[in-house]
């Protein structure tokens, strides 16, 4: 007898899934036309880049590299593409690169230049990653005097008496502050210091100028421009301002009325105007206040009118950070035992700081694209300043694209780089479990 | 308002810086070294070269003071000036002399507190077509796209021009000359004005310079020249006369390269005053009386400059027009050396 089976005993084959849920479709189906508005927007998206595309491959396919002067680019391109055809004459990189770079830097002393820059990253190294020996850290304190010397140049003995100074400040600092407190003994230090470089600094320099001579040669201010302007101004306004910045965001939060309103001054006012106007009075207006006949490097007004700017705005960003703290952080630190300064540095500042990581990178990298600005004050900024000296010259006048597309390259790898670092920077210092 | 009050701030400075310093003439001499406030790159009048150097025509005055002044055409610092800084870099005392293309007009020269001491450069505002638009002449620019720089009085001389003549004009704003040239090129706009020496170096360099023409309307007056405080009327003497000397050296027909020879052999009393071999020229400027000769030997006089940056030798190819002599039918004209 037959049992009639209403179970079925073998399984079908599985088919394969329907052509629209898998692979590309499915992909394009979920990414691309997922509506009517996304459609559209995607058909737009493809034929803005074809477009795109088209109007600038032949431009950068028909680039030349070997000529000595923009008439010389068209003619060759002339001559492999047809009279019609045009082409991007790369040339002037290939011929005033130099400049874009390191401005009017003596050629000759260009290693000055590529020490600088090398030892930029062993002084930033143990800042940066702390997998790297804590005593490297002195090295980094040095870099700055020793930068300095190595791109303005002259006797290393001036470089020698600011950094004695420094050890002046830092002895009579260690010395005091167990007994006087933190504020006390570092105004002492810094009156110290200060009187040792008005009145002792310059005689000590020249007395072992003469007993050691060791100078390298002197570059004059004018002769920095391109990215090594830009550089040294973002680099310096950088360094300078963090700590500043820091400062002012704990003057903002204090319970003394003169520190607190003064900050507050600085920050408003500096916040308020824009950064042209301060430019303009590192360029102008200082002048008048100083004794005539005193010229005070323009690089170093600007230098420091760009820190003050940035640290206002580097305050404001850490006070963000400070306000996101849980009131317990603070109790917690005072119910340690812990003073003011030890509280800060122990136990708000850095939570503060990692809560701030990226809009103070932001401000970074805001802060060293506006170095570009240094054009209206007369300085030769890689963008506009150099790009017209380069322009101004007969062989290349008329270029264009060129020059904007190689400084724009530049400062998006300086750029980039100091975001994913700021990245990374974040992942590792993520405690929270989610 | 607003402007006069700047105005009004940048002479009171100048009253102030003016007073502080004694003298100008003591101040480069000091230094041992002339401080020229320059332009930051326009070609063929100012601009560094490859190597960094300063070249050009403007320059070239600066080279002729400084030789003047220190005996060396080489001791001089140029400081770059934008069009914003250049005026009040001037009054706060940051650079002696102001050799910036910058135009001699009645209020720079009065509420700026400003000395123009001579005209080394006559310029005028022109247009640029290509020929087949199908124009010969700035008038029948009517309903024309114009390729303008804003800010300027270049914009403020269009305006007049058109509204004189009763034409209308679209505006396409540019930023600087390099995006004119190159919106121009790109067929942005039917005609681009700004001075005509600066049409002539952009004509130049245009990959179809022969299908462009520059109109022959000059719809503006732009004397150029060298640039002093108020206050200081000797240190503007020194820069004017090193200027004339070279202007009266192309009149006498005294070159770089002639100059011994001239004045061992000539018997031109002009030409002996102007060398310093009679009379007691420079003396009376608190100079010695070989300052003109050493101006002139810097770069050459006035044509030799002017043929050696922009000339029509150069790519540039500027002809003399209102450059020449007074004696060619042009304006340059230096008072008598007497």
């Amino acid at each position: 007898m037959s049992e009639t089976s209403f179970v079925r005993t073998e399984m079908l084959a599985p088919k394969p899934a329907p052509v629209s849920q898998v692979g590309a479709i499915k992909w394009m189906r979920e990414n691309l036309f997922s509506g009517p508005l996304n459609t559209a927007l995607t058909i737009l998206g493809v034929l803005a880049t074809v477009w795109l595309v088209q109007a600038a491959a032949p431009w950068l396919l028909h680039g030349v590299w070997n000529a000595n002067s923009l008439s010389e680019c068209r003619a060759i391109i002339a001559a492999a593409h047809g009279p019609e055809a045009t082409g991007a004459c790369w040339a002037v990189i290939r011929v005033r690169w130099n400049q874009f770079l390191f401005g009017f830097y003596p050629v000759d002393q260009y290693w000055r230049l590529f020490v600088t820059f090398a030892g930029l990253f062993l002084a930033l190294a143990p800042v940066l990653f702390d997998a790297l020996p804590r005593k490297l850290l002195w090295g980094a304190l040095l870099y700055p005097l020793v930068a300095f010397w190595l791109l303005w140049g002259g006797p290393i003995w001036g470089p020698v008496a600011v950094l004695a100074g420094f050890v002046i400040l830092g002895l009579l600092f260690t010395a005091l502050a167990p007994k006087l407190g933190v504020p006390v003994s570092a105004g002492v230090g810094l009156v110290a210091a200060a009187l040792f470089w008005l009145y002792a600094a310059a005689p000590i320099e020249a007395a072992l100028q003469s007993a050691l001579p060791f100078a390298l040669s002197e570059v004059d201010s004018d002769q920095f421009g391109g990215f090594l302007l830009a550089l040294v101004i973002g680099v310096s306004a950088i360094v300078l301002s963090l700590p500043l910045g820091i400062l002012l965001a704990l003057g903002r939060q204090s319970d003394m009325l003169i520190v607190k309103s003064l900050s507050v001054g600085v920050i408003e006012f500096v916040r308020g105007v824009p950064l042209i106007t301060l430019l303009f009075t590192a360029s102008l207006l200082l002048q008048y206040f100083l004794p005539p006949g005193t010229s005070f490097d323009l690089i170093l007004r600007v230098v420091i009118l760009v820190t003050l700017f940035a640290a206002a705005y580097i305050a404001e960003v850490i006070r963000g950070g400070l306000a996101a703290l849980p009131r317990g952080q603070y109790e917690a630190a005072d119910a340690l035992g812990l003073d003011y300064w030890q509280a800060q540095r122990l136990i708000i500042m850095p939570q503060a700081l990692k809560i701030s990581i990226p809009g103070i990178v932001s401000s970074f990298i805001g802060l060293f694209k506006d170095t570009t600005l240094v054009a209206f004050v007369g300085l030769f900024d890689p963008l506009k300043g150099i790009s017209n000296v380069v322009r101004s010259d007969m062989a290349w006048k008329g270029t264009y694209w060129e020059p904007y597309i190689f400084v724009a390259v530049i400062f998006f790898l300086f750029n980039f780089s100091m975001s994913r670092y700021s990245m990374y920077l974040e992942r590792k210092l993520k405690r929270d479990h989610r | 308002m607003k402007k006069s009050v700047f105005f009004g701030s940048v002479a009171l400075a100048a009253l102030v810086a003016g007073a502080a310093s004694a003298s100008t003439l003591d101040d480069v001499k000091a230094r041992g070294q002339l401080i020229c406030g320059s332009n930051p790159g326009l070609t063929g009048f100012a601009a560094p070269d490859a190597n960094g150097v300063y070249q050009g025509f403007d320059v070239a005055v600066c080279k002729a003071v400084a030789a003047a002044v220190l005996g060396d055409p080489m001791k001089v610092k140029y400081v770059p000036l934008t069009g914003e800084t250049r005026f009040t870099a001037l009054a706060s005392g940051e650079v002696d002399v102001l050799v910036r293309n910058s135009t001699w007009t009645f209020s720079r020269d009065t509420e700026l507190a400003l000395d123009f001491v001579a005209v080394n450069y006559y310029d005028g505002q022109g247009f640029m077509v290509n020929k087949s638009l199908g124009v010969s002449s700035a008038k029948e620019l009517d309903g024309a796209t114009i390729c303008v720089q804003t800010g300027t009085t270049t914009e403020m001389n269009l305006a007049d021009f058109f509204k004189a003549n009763n034409m209308t004009y679209t505006p396409v704003n540019i930023a600087d000359d390099a995006e004119g040239q190159q919106k121009f090129a790109a067929g942005a706009c039917d005609s681009y004005t700004t001075d005509a020496s600066g049409l002539a170096s952009s004509r130049a360099t245009l990959p179809n310079a022969a299908d462009i023409v520059i109109l022959p309307e000059i719809i503006s007056k732009e004397p150029l020249g060298p640039v002093v405080r108020h206050g200081d009327n000797n240190w503007g003497d020194i820069v004017r006369w090193s200027f004339y000397a070279l202007v009266a050296a192309e009149e006498y027909g005294v070159t770089k390269a002639n100059l011994e020879e001239v004045a061992a052999t000539t018997q031109n009393p002009e030409i002996r005053r102007l060398l310093g071999l009679e009379g007691d020229m420079g003396k009376k400027i608190g100079l010695d009386n070989d300052f003109a000769k050493r101006a002139i030997l810097a770069s050459g006089n006035y044509g030799e400059v002017f043929e050696a940056n922009i000339g029509a030798s150069t790519s540039i190819g500027l002809a003399r027009g209102l450059n020449a002599q007074w004696t060619q039918g042009g304006l340059m004209y230096a008072p008598p050396f007497r």
